[in-house]
Parts: structure tokens; sequence; C-alpha cells
């Protein structure tokens, strides 16, 4: 192939007619509360965790609504479940259990 | 009926009397645009239009990337509306879209800061000595042709036709986004339904094909490219408009950007290097054309005068379809009578 100095940039739109959305509905159903995240990462900011790690609850939960589980297994992991984003969320997110059940449903430990 | 919104916003275009100003790259890449426009201008619809011989870039493409001050910019635009003013012309013409983003943006900041207008007539006197006026009326080459499209229509050999079938052709439509995405008042049908493209089609007997990445970013985009490492993005732009479009079959693209117009035939050439992939059925890509370049294939002008040869994807098959006679020996023929050399074929396109 010719040589020409660049590739073609993939693409990072999730199509998400092409999603599988059960395990987002099981978790909804687990914690309802799941739904009034606004998206205001006040959890991220409050986080021990992402003091560290590249831990970030905020983009965990948008990954999972847009149905892009496979890298998430690992992502939880560095969770400590300290809740201290629980104190801090505005919409009243109860966020261990969140994390809790995401790990079940994705069969993390 | 059905509401057509478009309809709500029109811009005043002048009858007669207009300053042309030619491209940088047009020149270059639809070498028979230009000329083919001054051809309908004159003898199609018999306007007095000026083909300034002074006349020289914008500076669009630097300014855009950052390279060339606004103040230079201004003074660059200011000198080229003091050789519309010393022809005696009031009304502007500038063939490129960038250029015409670039004229409009001027125009509009001097309204709002006639300080800034002050000062570049000031520096304009420094450097050249020459006084200008701002344009009365201010419009690209493509909303003439839309205003006169019915004009045209009656001196037209072809329509946008599939002769084999009868159907209209269907036709991509793709307007530049410094058209009337910067301001939109200044386009025709605003930015959300530019219809200057589209109406040209649909006077002319083809179907414009409403896919889903419409009014999708061609991936011109100045900074996008310039740098060779970054051009990855720009062929990504493209070849998003290209799946999209890809399920419509459509006959041709038509565009009124020479950015839009490079890109979408160059990178399909790219794209069929690095994947061995076209977008039609047969393997020769979508052709590209430039709107002049349709008038002009429709009012029966030489092919090759046109310079559709130059293109990447080449349209003798669309013009079979249309049923416009041409002679394939001519194809690389010089102006003065002598055959140029070949230029080496694609390993994937077919042409």
């Amino acid at each position: 192939m010719i040589n020409f100095g660049y590739s073609i940039s993939t693409t990072r739109v999730v199509n998400l007619d092409n999603c599988d959305f059960d395990k987002l509905h099981q978790l909804e159903a687990l914690v309802p509360s799941f739904k009034r995240c606004m998206n205001c990462g006040a959890c991220t900011a409050t986080c021990s965790a992402q003091q560290f790690t590249s831990f970030n609850i905020r983009k965990i939960k948008s990954l999972y609504q847009q149905a892009q589980y496979d890298k998430l297994s690992k992502e939880l992991e560095k969770c400590m479940l300290c809740g201290k984003c629980t104190l801090v969320c505005p919409r009243g997110l109860n966020l261990r259990p969140i994390i809790m059940n995401m790990r079940k449903i994705l069969n993390t430990k | 009926m059905t509401k057509r919104f478009w309809n709500e916003y029109q811009k005043e275009i002048a009858e007669d009397h207009f300053f042309y100003e030619r491209s940088c790259i047009r020149q270059t890449f639809f070498p028979g645009s230009e000329t083919a426009f001054l051809r309908m201008m004159r003898e199609e619809l018999h306007k007095d239009i000026r083909d300034e011989e002074n006349q020289h870039t914008c500076t669009g493409i630097g300014y855009h990337s950052d390279f060339v001050p606004l103040e230079t910019t201004m003074t660059v635009v200011a000198r080229l509306f003091s050789l519309m003013t010393e022809a005696g012309y009031k009304n502007y013409v500038p063939s490129c879209v960038t250029s015409f983003g670039i004229f409009t943006e001027m125009v509009e900041m001097w309204k709002h800061n006639p300080a800034l207008l002050e000062q570049t007539r000031e520096n304009l006197r420094k450097a050249t000595g020459r006084e200008f006026e701002i344009p009365e009326n201010l419009v690209h080459p493509s909303d003439i042709i839309y205003k006169f499209r019915e004009e045209l229509k009656k001196n037209m050999k072809y329509q946008l036709v599939n002769r084999f079938t009868g159907r209209p052709l269907r036709v991509v439509e793709h307007v530049g986004c410094h058209y009337a995405k910067i301001f939109p008042e200044k386009g025709i049908g605003k930015s959300e339904f530019p219809h200057v493209l589209a109406g040209m089609i649909e006077s002319w007997g083809g179907e414009v094909v409403d896919y889903p990445e419409r009014r999708h970013c061609c991936g011109f985009g100045f900074r996008h490219y310039l740098l060779q490492e970054n051009r990855g993005y720009s062929v990504a732009n493209s070849k998003k408009k290209f799946e999209s479009m890809e399920p419509y079959e459509p006959d041709f693209i038509v565009a009124n950007c020479p950015g839009c117009a490079m890109f979408m035939d160059k990178w399909q050439y790219t794209i069929a290097e690095m994947e061995n992939k076209t977008y039609d059925r047969d393997g020769y890509g979508i052709p590209v054309l430039t709107y002049e370049e349709m008038a002009g294939l429709l009012l029966g002008y030489d092919p090759w005068e046109l310079g559709l040869q130059i293109h990447q994807v080449q349209s003798e098959k669309l013009m079979d379809k249309i049923g416009i006679k041409y002679d394939p020996d001519a194809k690389y023929r010089g102006a003065n009578g002598k055959i140029l050399p070949k230029p080496e074929k694609p390993r994937f396109l077919k042409q």
C-alpha cells in the first residue's frame, strides 16, 4: 500500500441502535436512583480513588449508559466503596450500590 | 401543502454589474470552473462581470490556520475592495466560499466597530495609497446561478435525467460551511435549509438525495489537513459522509466550496488505496462536480474545457447517463493541440 503518512481515524461515535441495553435496564431495576444522575461530576471531584488512579465515576456512568461495557470491569475494581461520592451527590444517587451492582452484573468481584 | 422553511430566508442578489474575484485553489483543482462561470454570465445571461487581473489571495487559508493576523487579512480584503472601487463596481462576487466567508466577516466587523474600519483605511493608505468602498452587494457565484437558474435552463441542451431509465439523477448536494454557517442570513435558506444547490438540481431535472449526514463537514477544515499527520481525521469526515450516502446510490455529488469538492473527490482515491473500498456499485467512485461544471455540462460546454479530466473520479459514466457527447481522444489534449502525458492510473479506483 502507498504510504500516505497517515491513516483514516476511527470514529468514536457510539451507534446506540447496535447496543445491548439489558445490563442497563437490570441496573436501573436494582437501583432506580441511577436514572436521576445529571452528569455534574461532583462524585468524581470528591473521589479518593481518582486522586491516585484513572478512576472516574462520571465516565463509568456514561459508558454504562451507552452500553460500552468492555473496559468497565477493570475500572470498577479501583473503587474503594468509601461512599464520599454519595455524600456530595446533589441528586441523591445511592452510588455504592450502583458500583456494587455494576460489578455483579458485569461478573467482576 | 408542505411548509418550505427556506422560503422565509431570502437574500438580496444584484441583477447586473459584478466584480469577480478568483480563488487560489479553485484555479488549480477545477481549472475550467471559473472560466465557465464567466462564460455563462456573459454569453448565456448577458451580464456585465469584470475579471480583474490585479487580484490576489484573500488570505483565507492562512487566516483560518492562524498564520495571518486579523489586521493583515483586513488590509488585504480592503485592497481587493479598492480594486472593485477603482473599476467602478459595487457588487462583489468572490469565487471561493472561504473568501465569501472572509469578506462577510470583515464587513460585519467593520459595521460593528467603525474604528476598526478607519484603522484598515489608514493601513491600506499607508501600504498602497489606495482608497476603498464596502460593496453594496456581496454574493457568492452560486447565489447568482441560483437566481438565474430558470434563465439558464432555457439554454440547456441536457437535463439531469438518466436517459436509459428516464428517471431523475440522484444528486448529493454539499454546501460549504463558510457559505451560511458563519452568518446564516447570508445564505439562501440560511444554514439550516440551504437551498442554493438543491434549487439548481430540482430546476434542472434532478432529485436531491436527503441522507443522514447531509450537513456533516466534508473534512476540509484547514488545520485538519495542513499537517500530514492530521489528515486521517479529515479523511474520516469524508468517509462518514460517503458511508451515509452510499445506500442511496447517488449519481454524483455537487458542491459550491473548493475544499469540499476537492476533498470529496480526492479522498475517494485515498480510501480506495487504503481500504480497497469505493462507494458506488461498479468501483469507479462517485463523481464530484462544482456547480459551474454541472451547469456547463447541461449547457453543452466541452467537458474537457470544463476540466473534468483533472478530477480524481472520472465523469464519463455520468456523461453517458445524461447523454452528453464527448471526444475521448481530446481528453488530454492541451490548449496548444498537443496531447499531454496521461496520469498514472490508481490501483483500485477504476477509470
